[in-house]
């Protein structure tokens, strides 16, 4: 299928001698959700790593096989800069820079050689609006973004992302350190962010992809087992590798 | 019920112990600095003046005031933080931020702790060959700052890596996901919030640098030189040097001279200090996290 957002083909992901991933092949449709599930050391993050070319940052890592973004090999990629430009990344711990909340969401346009004030307060607000976040930092746009509270600083991230104007949103775990209304809300955002970009969700929560991904892959110790739609996963009769049944119903993981 | 066994009142006695005597210690470790604070005070505090501060010594030496030292020395340290903080900064930046961890760089961090380690007399001697007679700099500020200041660069340099080391990595890859350079990084995020630790070295080097008298005494540091630099290439006078010489060298010295040169000599150092300590609680009063 060659309008896929992301296309991945024999994706093997070492570190020195460790195989994270092995094999990997799937597809990311443009202006879906899509969910990665499974337990820790499957590969996920280095997954994601390999989407911006972090791997470059990461001491001993290399990658294998064919990754493209919206019809381009990464590796094809000389400006390494401009492909991470165009994908977002929040993690899983929020990581405030140590600007002020306006600096912080204008990090990535000044970057991009935003310069004018009038137009970097336009960007600011938008994105701290549709980070559902606006009405709590209005007031404080010169406060660390550093000091905000963990779900605060989540929802700053996730602004900061999206004043990259990014094609693709990575999500690596982003509620592990938020609590569980400001969860809610960020994921009522990314449902609408959907139409405008595509979005990697990366989760633990087997419920999280339930709600969110309009498809789901299930990686387990650096194999992708399974991709199919969400709900095929919940399904009593659907044709399901038995191990991602398991790890969906709770039997492990 | 719950009593205290003989297992922990022997602990806590321990634990008193301890404490009194790290305290102890702690407190033997001021008492040479107000020991010698003391002494130059009550010695050569009559000394000071602003006649003291503002003329030049007359008399050969044994009267008069240490104008033209004190400058020398302030024109010696400012030269000698032109040149080694810029290179301090910008090696300690590429060590930490851009180095792979390959044997060049081992060999370099070697490098910085022998330079150290090498005693300022082996400085003094290197200044010599190096700037006064290779480059051709003749005996001047120029050449005894340029020495002063690779004798102090690996402080610039250590001090300056840790600080850039304790910013968190967090930081870096947010950035670096944003499709920022590690310049921009380096830029934007990591040295503003390291600064106050640069600072530190920075102190380490002003006082170091000013009391220095071997690695001056060949390079431009001048026996007795009543008037003031006209330029870098100029000789000079300089405070350590001028204690030293009219300590040792200079019959008939008033006692409380050579104790008033001391005390301008460490005020000075104290001023600075106390100047870039300011600085710096101020900039960490803005820190970040």
């Amino acid at each position: 299928m060659s309008d896929a957002e992301i296309a991945v083909r024999d994706l093997t992901i070492r570190y020195g001698q460790h195989v994270a991933l092995k094999g990997a092949s799937f597809e990311v449709r443009p202006h879906e959700i899509f969910g990665i599930i499974g337990p820790a050391n499957s590969g996920k993050t280095s997954f994601l790593k390999v989407l911006n070319r972090m791997d470059t940052f990461t001491a001993g890592m290399h990658f294998e096989g064919q990754v493209e973004v919206g019809g381009r090999d990464v590796r094809a990629w000389r400006n390494l800069y401009a492909l991470r430009r165009q994908i977002g990344v929040v993690f899983p711990l929020p990581v405030g820079l140590p600007l002020s909340v306006y600096d912080n969401v204008a990090f990535a346009p000044r970057l991009a050689g935003v310069r004018a004030k009038a137009d970097l307060n336009v960007i600011v607000e938008g994105c701290l609006r549709r980070a559902a976040l606006w009405d709590e930092v209005k007031d404080r746009l010169n406060a660390l973004g550093s000091l905000l509270s963990g779900g605060q600083q989540q929802r700053l991230t996730i602004a900061r992302a999206l004043s990259q104007k990014p094609r693709i949103l990575l999500l690596d775990e982003f509620s592990i350190a938020v609590d569980p209304v400001t969860t809610m809300r960020i994921e009522a955002v990314l449902s609408e962010l959907k139409a405008e970009m595509t979005i990697v969700l990366v989760t633990n929560l087997v419920q999280q992809a339930r709600r969110l991904a309009d498809r789901t892959a299930f990686f387990l110790m650096g194999e992708c087992v399974t991709v199919a739609p969400t709900e095929q996963f919940f399904l009593r009769d659907a044709d399901l590798d038995p191990r991602a049944r398991d790890y969906v119903e709770g039997r492990f993981g | 019920m719950f009593e205290a066994t003989d297992l922990n009142r022997r602990d806590a006695r321990t634990q008193r112990l301890v404490r009194a005597l790290f305290l102890l210690m702690t407190v033997l470790l001021a008492a040479p600095v107000l020991l010698i604070l003391g002494v130059l005070l009550v010695k050569g505090g009559t000394m000071l003046s602003w006649d003291f501060l503002f003329t030049e010594p007359t008399n050969g030496m044994t009267a008069g005031g240490v104008l033209p030292a004190l400058v020398g020395t302030v024109w010696l340290v400012a030269i000698a933080l032109l040149a080694s903080v810029p290179v301090g900064v910008a090696a300690a930046v590429y060590l930490s931020e851009y180095a792979p961890d390959n044997v060049l760089t081992r060999v370099i961090n070697l490098a910085i702790i022998n330079l150290a380690g090498v005693p300022s007399i082996v400085h003094a001697l290197f200044g010599l060959g190096a700037f006064v007679i290779f480059f051709g700099f003749g005996t001047s500020i120029l050449a005894a700052s340029l020495t002063l200041a690779i004798m102090t660069l690996p402080v610039v340099i250590v001090a300056t890596r840790e600080a850039l080391q304790a910013v968190p990595h967090a930081f870096r890859e947010a950035c670096w996901n944003m499709g920022a350079t590690r310049w921009q990084t380096i830029w934007r995020v990591v040295l503003p919030n390291a600064v106050s630790g640069i600072l530190t070295g920075v102190i380490l080097e002003v006082s170091r640098t000013a009391g220095e008298t071997a690695p001056i005494m060949f390079t431009g540091a001048a026996f007795f030189l009543p008037f003031l630099p006209a330029s870098v290439f100029d000789q000079t006078m300089a405070m350590s040097l001028h204690l030293f010489v009219i300590a040792t060298q200079v019959p008939d010295v008033p006692e409380a001279l050579p104790y008033g040169v001391a005390l301008v000599l460490i005020g000075m150092v104290l001023a600075m200090n106390a100047l870039s300590i300011g600085l710096r609680t101020w900039l960490r009063q803005k820190k970040k996290w």
